[in-house]
């Protein structure tokens, strides 16, 4: 199976291409490995969006050789109201979880996880390399549902049944195409709990000398925490997943009631629970949803305190307030179920931890705010990003004000609204938590900086062009235009239409400006400027490696000893004005050190 | 039956520090002389022992998701049909309990072998194997129950009881499969005398809980189904 | 560029604000008697969600501006009060008025769900399917015949499944494609879906509530202004949910009548 020895040297340095790039052990390969499968679901999903932006500012347009993609889903080129729903139940969930749970958390945190806590791999390097590949494979069976007969499933990521559950007399792709995803959605949360696994037993296990917990940098706490919330959430939409795919293929009845009739036909199901899906699904969505995010906070915290040259205002309080963020996450996934018809009771009873967690998310927001001020702010992409993410998740945050309760979300329930603020904290500020990590840690991965000029250019037309996107939605929600509809044909929506098509001309122009990032990543990998081992003037163990990038084992044969807090900024120091945790000189701190 | 270990397999005591400066486990988390000795512990546990817990937690949310999805689902419609457990379902219990004991009785003697006390211990994996008999002898009697389930007419989809009753006790299986796997990964390590005792330790944890989540489920459809 | 970035935010923030401010995009006028109340705390919730935003942008603008590219010799500084300001403010103005508007929300939520229907509600049974909506009027006697699934034949029109030969509450029931009510009494909707998921939205009637395949689930309301409006479904129902929608006219007792007397002639 796996090999145990975290006593012993982990696993010897690889000499074949297939050991070193294909099936490796080394948590770095593995980090790139997801950080690359991020990066081909991203461009797919993002492609997926601009298709349904087209469509939705032109409706009956004929976008050229989209039949080439589906002969049935766009006859003439222009795209059947099906073929919008698949499309957006598929850009939905790879981006959920093929880009947001896999490149902040598992791309990044394979990567730097170990090396921020001073360790040569994660314990179980065999359980790790299985947890990519399970991952991968997952993405290929959901992208093979494009290639079926029907195509995709076209009921949403969510996935509500009965319409998930009844099969193809629901509508186009409701038969092997849900159960394509639900095996795929199935697959990827085993993979997510093999990684949850590694990433829980490296905090708590392998940490080296002087790495006590309060040490460790905010990144690896956000990447500790993600996975104590994986851990739970993904084990319990497992199981839902499969009764799902029993309901379609063993005829059994867990969410399907009786007496339905689809097609003039009396459906052969009965007695199952159509909420049960969704209390279900809910337990783990919104927990996920927190998944997608926290891992940006720890990671624009570690930007944001290098770039301010001074740590915040409190190391212990943002941990509190990500873990408090992680614990109520359970307590309120009612609050997607307002109207569904659960007792009304109840909605009452989940508004209140809703409206509750509000308050660490204020903290968090605080604390960045409260320690921007008297900084030494340094401007460069990587800060850029992190800055534009609190302004993004500021953005996306209040937005939530209003869907945490009941009475003012009969208004706003699956309008425009709601879309806008989950892409406004997912769909953007996760994003730039990834972006952000990317220009901050790409000189250590590979050894050179990315190019600043591309990269500012990138951030200013993604900023601007974000807000473009997503704040319009906002109003087209209070206005009471619906969510899912591939056009809009209610007398009240038709003025609304205007705003669709300044929407997606953003959507394409903004997409357009990603091209400039993916030229910089590739461009700098090859060419760019050699990056010295510290470009940041950082302190976290990441940037003391002896090599950049980091030799097989990170550390080479010195296990490397803490002697200081993550974020010693602001002293003197005989290298300037911080003090890495690696480094054993003393020098006056501005707090006691933990 | 076992073949001979010539040898006692390395044990696991925390090795002091300020004798080696290989890189791996050693000296982990001790502080520096400067440092403050509260906020932080002079040893790590092995990672195989925090590792089985967190795959024993998301174990249990799986099964904390099943029983309620049944709680829900017998509230849900009216036609909720006890069935009657298959007799062999108990005796599968004994069995399970009892490879939980014999599994206890190899750890004892398995530990003292690697200890050193060989002259105490012969075929110290004995105990080994008819664990893995009776986990076996287990998944067999739970496969014998499903085929009379089936006699009596009651496949996975007839009524919500039945399917509830599969998915569960498959479910189960298929992780006491797993558990199968560890045990004889622990009978092989043992023989090429590579066993640590975390390893040990943390397939007994798992096989145990297998034990207990089966009690569980017993209970819940003795009860509810 | 920092000082450009700060006053970007700062524009952005603004440009953001100003179509809330105008009401240029709204919430469709209230024509309900249980509105009220929802409005208030939207209106509440957006003059707290209004300042939080447009104060934190504000100040992370500020920020940039102030404590970016400065010399090598500036000082750090910390905020006066340190991490204990932060949480106390996120607890005292957050959250108190968070919880505030928990509270106070519990009455319009109330007003919608934890009081009955009175006692002389018209009752209106709706009927979600993909993918139209159909209503039924009990008639005369009042009593709404029993649906039989099994008889269910949209292509023969019968599209509550009913059986009017053999039940005799059936026979004076009134199918229709669109919703009528008369103004200003009270709606007693008894919801139906015969197949998936579905939902009934109504902007100006502050309404919204699924269809559960089922359950049968009510809602009562009232309508307060004549005028027509539009019904449209919500959740996600298959490739025609875009189109699912039905027409509601609110009439004067006198024209409800009428109408509903030609619609009986056409069963």
């Amino acid at each position: 199976m796996h090999d145990m020895s975290a006593h012993t040297v982990q696993h010897h340095a690889p000499t074949s291409f297939i050991r070193k790039h294909v099936f490796s052990l080394d948590h770095k390969v593995i980090g790139k490995q997801y950080y690359g499968l991020a990066l081909v679901a991203v461009m797919a999903g993002m492609f997926l969006s601009w298709l349904m932006r087209i469509h939705l500012g032109w409706t009956n347009y004929a976008i050229p050789g989209l039949h080439i993609l589906s002969a049935n889903g766009a006859p003439g080129n222009v795209m059947t109201p099906e073929y919008y729903l698949q499309l957006m139940t598929m850009h939905a969930t790879i981006m959920v979880f093929f880009v947001l749970t896999t490149a902040p958390f598992t791309a990044f945190g394979n990567y730097f996880l170990p090396i921020q806590v001073g360790a040569e791999d994660m314990p179980f390097p065999h359980f790790n390399m299985m947890s990519f590949w399970v991952t991968f494979v997952g993405f290929l069976v959901l992208m093979s549902s494009f290639f079926v007969g029907e195509g995709p499933t076209l009921g949403g990521w969510t996935q509500y049944a009965p319409l998930s559950a009844v099969g193809s007399v629901g509508g186009p792709g409701e038969g092997l195409g849900v159960v394509l995803w639900a095996a795929s959605i199935g697959i990827f949360c085993i993979g997510q709990l093999l990684g949850s696994l590694n990433f829980i037993t490296t905090t708590l296990d392998m940490r080296t000398r002087g790495m006590s917990m309060w040490r460790l940098p905010l990144s690896a706490w956000s990447w500790f925490i993600t996975s104590v919330m994986g851990l739970t959430a993904f084990a319990v939409l497992m199981p839902a997943c499969i009764l799902l795919i029993l309901d379609h293929v063993a005829g059994t009845s867990f969410f399907v009631p009786g007496n339905l009739v689809i097609n003039d036909q009396l459906q052969p199901h009965s007695g199952g629970s159509t909420l049960l899906w969704q209390h279900l699904f809910w337990f783990f969505g919104h927990p996920e949803v927190y998944i997608a995010i926290i891992p940006g906070m720890g990671i624009v915290s570690h930007i944001l305190i290098t770039n301010m040259r001074k740590p915040l205002l409190s190391h212990r309080v943002m941990v509190y307030s990500m873990g408090a963020l992680a614990a109520l996450s359970y307590m309120v996934y009612g609050h997607h179920m307002f109207v569904s018809g659960m007792n009304p009771v109840s909605s009452l009873a989940f508004s209140f931890p809703t409206l509750v967690i509000t308050i660490p998310s204020t903290i968090v927001v605080l604390m960045w705010l409260g320690s921007l001020y008297g900084a030494k702010l340094r401007i460069n992409t990587a800060s850029l990003f992190a800055l534009g993410f609190i302004s993004m998740f500021i953005s996306g945050g209040v937005s939530g004000f209003f869907l945490a309760q009941p009475s003012v979300d009969i208004m706003l329930h699956a309008t425009y609204f709601v879309v806008g603020h989950f892409h406004m904290v997912m769909g953007v500020a996760a994003m730039f938590g990834i972006f952000g990590g990317t220009y901050f840690w790409f000189p250590k991965m590979f050894g050179r900086m990315m190019n600043e000029t591309l990269g500012k250019l990138h951030f200013w037309l993604t900023f601007v062009g974000a807000y473009c996107i997503f704040m319009p939605f906002h109003y087209l929600g209070l206005a009471g235009n619906v969510r899912r509809y591939q056009a809009f044909v209610a007398d009240y929506l038709q003025p609304l239409i205007p705003v669709h098509r300044f929407i997606t001309v953003a959507a394409l122009l903004t997409g357009a400006a990603q091209l400039i990032f993916l030229y910089n990543l590739i461009h700098s990998r090859f060419w760019g400027k050699p990056a010295t081992d510290n470009p940041w003037e950082a302190t976290s163990l990441e940037w003391s490696t002896p090599t950049t990038p980091p030799p097989h084992n990170n550390f080479g044969d010195k296990v490397p000893v803490v002697y200081h807090d993550p974020y010693q900024y602001g002293v003197q120091s005989s290298v300037g004005d911080y003090v890495m945790q690696a480094s054993p000189e003393k020098v006056k701190t501005a707090h006691d050190e933990a | 039956m076992a073949t001979t270990v010539h040898e006692p397999p390395r044990t696991e005591t925390p090795r002091d520090p300020r004798l080696t400066n290989s890189s791996g486990n050693a000296g982990r988390n001790l502080v520096p002389a400067e440092g403050n000795l509260r906020a932080v512990r002079d040893y790590s546990p092995p990672p195989a022992s925090t590792g089985i817990w967190v795959v024993l937690a998301s174990i249990t949310m799986t099964f904390a998701a099943l029983t309620s999805a049944l709680i829900v689902r017998q509230g849900s419609a009216l036609d909720w049909h006890h069935l009657v457990l298959p007799r062999i379902l108990y005796l599968n219990t004994i069995v399970l309990l009892a490879s939980s004991i014999a599994l206890e009785l190899a750890r004892r003697r398995v530990g003292a072998f690697m200890t050193g006390r060989r002259d105490r211990v012969d075929y110290p994996s004995r105990w080994l194997y008819i664990t893995l008999f009776l986990g076996l002898f287990f998944v067999a009697g739970q496969y014998v129950a499903w085929l009379q389930l089936r006699a009596q007419g009651l496949f996975l989809a007839t009524n919500p009881n039945s399917s509830f009753f599969y998915v569960l006790t498959a479910l189960h299986a298929v992780h006491v499969s797993g558990g199968l796997g560890g045990l004889v990964r622990v009978i092989s390590r043992l023989h090429r005398s590579v066993l640590r005792k975390s390893t040990l330790d943390a397939t007994s944890h798992y096989w145990h809980f297998m034990g207990a989540l089966w009690v569980y489920l017993l209970l819940l459809l003795w009860i509810k189904i | 560029m920092a000082k450009f970035f700060a006053v970007t935010i700062f524009v952005i923030a603004i440009a953001s604000a100003i179509p809330i401010i105008q009401h240029t995009w709204w919430l469709a006028p209230d024509i309900s008697t249980h509105g009220a109340p929802i409005d208030e705390q939207t209106s509440e919730t957006m003059a707290e969600a209004g300042i939080s935003f447009l104060a934190s942008q504000i100040i992370l603008a500020f920020f940039i501006w102030k404590f970016s590219n400065q010399g090598p010799n500036a000082k750090i500084r910390s905020f006066p009060g340190g991490a204990k300001a932060m949480v106390w403010a996120a607890f005292l103005l957050v959250g108190t008025e968070a919880l505030a508007l928990g509270v106070f929300g519990v009455k319009a939520w109330a007003n919608v769900y934890f009081s009955p229907p009175s006692a002389n509600a018209l009752p209106i049974q709706v009927q979600a399917g993909q993918f139209a909506f159909y209503f039924r009027y009990p008639g005369p006697d009042g009593k709404f015949g029993p649906i039989h699934p099994e008889q269910l034949n949209e292509a023969n029109q019968n599209f509550f499944g009913l059986d009017t030969a053999k039940d005799q509450d059936s026979k004076d029931d009134i199918v229709t494609a669109e919703m009528a009510i008369p103004v200003n009494r009270e709606i007693h909707l008894l919801m139906h879906s015969k197949d998936v998921g579905h939902s009934f939205f109504v902007p100006e009637l502050r309404v919204q509530q699924d269809f559960v395949p089922g359950l049968d689930l009510s809602l009562h309301f009232t309508a307060t202004k004549v005028g027509k409006y539009e019904i449209v479904c919500t959740q996600l129902c298959g490739l025609g949910h875009y189109n699912m929608k039905a027409y509601l006219y609110v009439y004067s007792q006198e024209d409800y009548d009428n109408w509903l007397k030609k619609e009986a002639a056409m069963q």
